[in-house]
This record gives C-alpha cells, sequence and structure tokens, in this order.
C-alpha cells in the first residue's frame, strides 16, 4: 500500500499544482491530503465531466492539472475527452479509481469494472494500470504525454492507496 | 433584441478579457463579428464554458474572466453553478445569452421559459445578477457588473435569430489553444 501522502508529495514534486475532482472512497485518503494543504487547492466537482472543464480551464490559465474520480464517471466524461481535451491539446492526468476490478465489488460497478481499459482505449485515451512496483514509472510516462499535449489516465485498484476514512 | 445584437453591445466593451465561449451559435456570432486571441471558441463539450470559466477564473484571480454561455449550456451544467458560487470568483462575469432554445439544432426548446437562470444564480449563491431585455440596457449592466465583485451573471434575454449562414469557427481547436494561452500569458 502506497502513502497517499508520498503520492501527493511525488505530485507536487513533478508540478502539479491544480486539483479537481468526485471523490470515491478508493482515493479518500488522497483527497483528503490535497484539501487539507493550501500548497495543494483541491476544487470539489459537482460531476467529474465539470471537474474536466474546471481542469481544462486551469491548464488554460498555467496551471498542470490532476482530476481524481472514480471510474462510474468515466461515462460522463467521454464526450469532453473527446472533443475537448483531445483535439484542443489539453491535458490533464487523471487518477481514475478501478472499482469493480476482476469482477469483485458491489453490483454497480462490476460492468463498468469490466469494461473501463476497453472504453479508455476506443476514446484514445492512454492510460496505465499503476501498481507499487511501476507508479513512478506510469507518472514520468504520464508527464510525457501531458507534454505533448495529451490526456493520461492512472487507474488504481482497491487498496493501493491507503484510505482516509 | 436578436442574438447578434448583444453580441454587438458586448463586443465593443471587452478589452483584455479572456472570454470563454459556449458552443454553437455563441462561438459562431462572437467569431464572425470580431474575432480575438483572448477568446477561447468551446466548439464541442457542450455545458463546460462555465467550468473550464471557472478554472480560468480561480487560477488568474487579478484578471477579470468572462464566460459567454448559452441558457441550454446553462441547463446542462447547472451544477457548475455551485462550483462557481462556492469557489466565489471575485474576477468572475458569466453572461447568459438566454434565446430559450437550443438554437444551432433546429430552436427545439429548452426550459428557460419557465425557469429563471437568473434567480438560480442568486439562489447559489451568485454575488450579484441582472437580467436585461432591450440593447440599451447592456452596457451599463456590464459596467455595473464588471466593476463589482464577483462571481455575478447577466442574463440577456434575446430573440432566436441566429442565421444558418453565419460560419463556422475558422481556426483548429489546436490553434485556440495556442492563441488563447498566448494572450493569456
Amino acid at each position: 500500500m502506497l502513502s497517499s501522502k508520498i503520492f501527493s508529495e511525488l505530485l507536487s514534486s513533478k508540478g502539479f499544482n491544480f486539483y479537481s475532482g468526485v471523490p470515491c472512497s478508493l482515493l479518500s485518503g488522497l483527497i483528503r491530503i490535497l484539501d487539507d494543504d493550501p500548497q495543494t487547492p483541491y476544487y470539489p466537482a459537482v460531476r467529474e465531466d465539470a471537474a474536466v472543464g474546471l481542469c481544462a480551464g486551469a491548464y488554460l490559465a498555467g496551471k498542470l492539472p490532476v482530476l481524481l474520480m472514480q471510474n462510474s464517471g468515466l461515462g460522463y466524461c467521454l464526450n469532453a475527452f473527446t472533443s475537448l481535451n483531445l483535439i484542443y491539446k489539453i491535458p490533464v492526468l487523471v487518477v481514475m479509481s478501478w472499482r469493480g476490478e476482476d469482477g469483485k465489488d458491489a453490483p454497480e460497478h462490476i460492468i463498468m469494472g469490466e469494461i473501463n481499459q476497453q472504453l479508455l482505449q476506443t476514446a484514445g485515451m492512454e492510460y496505465s494500470v499503476i501498481s507499487a512496483d511501476n507508479y513512478e514509472e506510469s507518472l514520468d510516462k504520464a508527464l510525457q504525454k501531458i507534454k505533448e499535449g495529451l490526456p493520461y489516465t492512472l487507474l488504481v485498484g482497491k487498496g493501493f492507496f491507503d484510505e482516509g476514512h | 433584441m436578436k442574438g447578434t445584437e448583444a453580441f454587438e453591445e458586448i463586443i465593443p466593451l471587452l478589452t483584455d478579457e479572456p472570454v470563454i465561449h459556449a458552443n454553437g451559435f455563441i462561438c459562431r456570432e462572437s467569431f464572425n463579428l470580431k474575432d480575438r486571441e483572448g477568446n477561447f471558441y468551446m466548439i464541442g463539450s457542450m455545458g463546460l464554458a462555465s467550468s473550464i470559466g471557472l478554472g480560468v477564473a480561480v487560477s488568474r484571480p487579478d484578471q477579470k474572466t468572462i464566460i459567454i454561455d448559452g441558457d441550454g449550456n446553462v441547463l446542462m451544467s447547472m451544477g457548475t453553478l455551485a462550483m462557481i458560487a462556492a469557489a466565489a470568483p471575485r474576477n468572475l462575469l458569466h453572461i447568459v445569452i438566454d434565446n430559450e432554445v437550443y438554437e444551432s439544432t433546429g430552436r427545439q426548446g429548452t426550459l428557460s421559459s419557465s425557469v429563471a437562470l437568473d434567480d438560480v444564480a442568486k439562489s447559489v449563491g451568485y454575488t450579484h445578477t441582472k437580467r436585461v431585455t432591450e440593447k440599451e440596457q447592456i452596457k451599463s449592466a456590464y459596467q455595473e457588473l464588471i466593476g463589482k465583485e464577483g462571481p455575478s451573471l447577466l442574463l440577456i434575454k434575446v430573440e432566436p435569430s441566429f442565421d444558418k449562414a453565419t460560419g463556422r469557427v475558422h481556426h483548429t481547436p489546436e490553434e485556440i489553444t495556442s492563441r488563447f494561452m498566448k494572450a493569456l500569458g
């Protein structure tokens, strides 16, 4: 399990300085740390696509944004990713929790848990499934894509971060 | 008043403000009347002009920021009004050109003939809201709101009047991004 504190410090050290999203219990520790620290402004969004818009505006104004969300919000974001981020070359780092991984979760998460990678691939959204072994390397890859103007998703399974509730 | 007339009143009042435009006739009318590098033309992602504008405003608190939105866009993302009110950027003016229809898709009705969007903004916590129905009122309403601490909302009620012959935005989305970021500095 990775400490949310260490991950948030890693994000800051890489230059990320704007955060928005819709909570997931898997990301609760990370959101709490970001929310508590004035150096890492976190703007709660009402829905995931509104967070995509907010992060896009922040990027246009010179920030390096991170969007935190559960995979259940992916459907809401597909139009924004495809008709805003991808065509305007507006990057964002998406930290997306993977509910329903391996078919083990509450019923509402099972289908999205099975198809979220296919949806990302179909939409042309590059991503990595992060683990204790590859998260630093995955973040470096994300940064490279962000420099090219592309959004990049880190898909995070249950138990990767310490939870804050 | 016609939608075009509302733009004809607003555009001369703009100075160096970044202006985020909602998709549809909002982008096209504004582009055709006067293109500006500081205009962000959101050609897709309906409903997100307000959240993009909020992202710009909170990231540049010393820069007056303007959103030119439409009633269909606002209704699609009504929750974003709450985000704007909660974040409370003093430098944000949210203009809504309200023609009560989805104009560019054939004038299907939105809900704003029976839902007062200025009242919604006031209820969620915008600091100032104003509604105008005559083009002669736009200049003074704009100047009053731009001089106050926001977030403020200016609702301009117009008739559907979009001419289909009005061209689309010529710039590519990538060009829109780079010129807007350059203009914002």
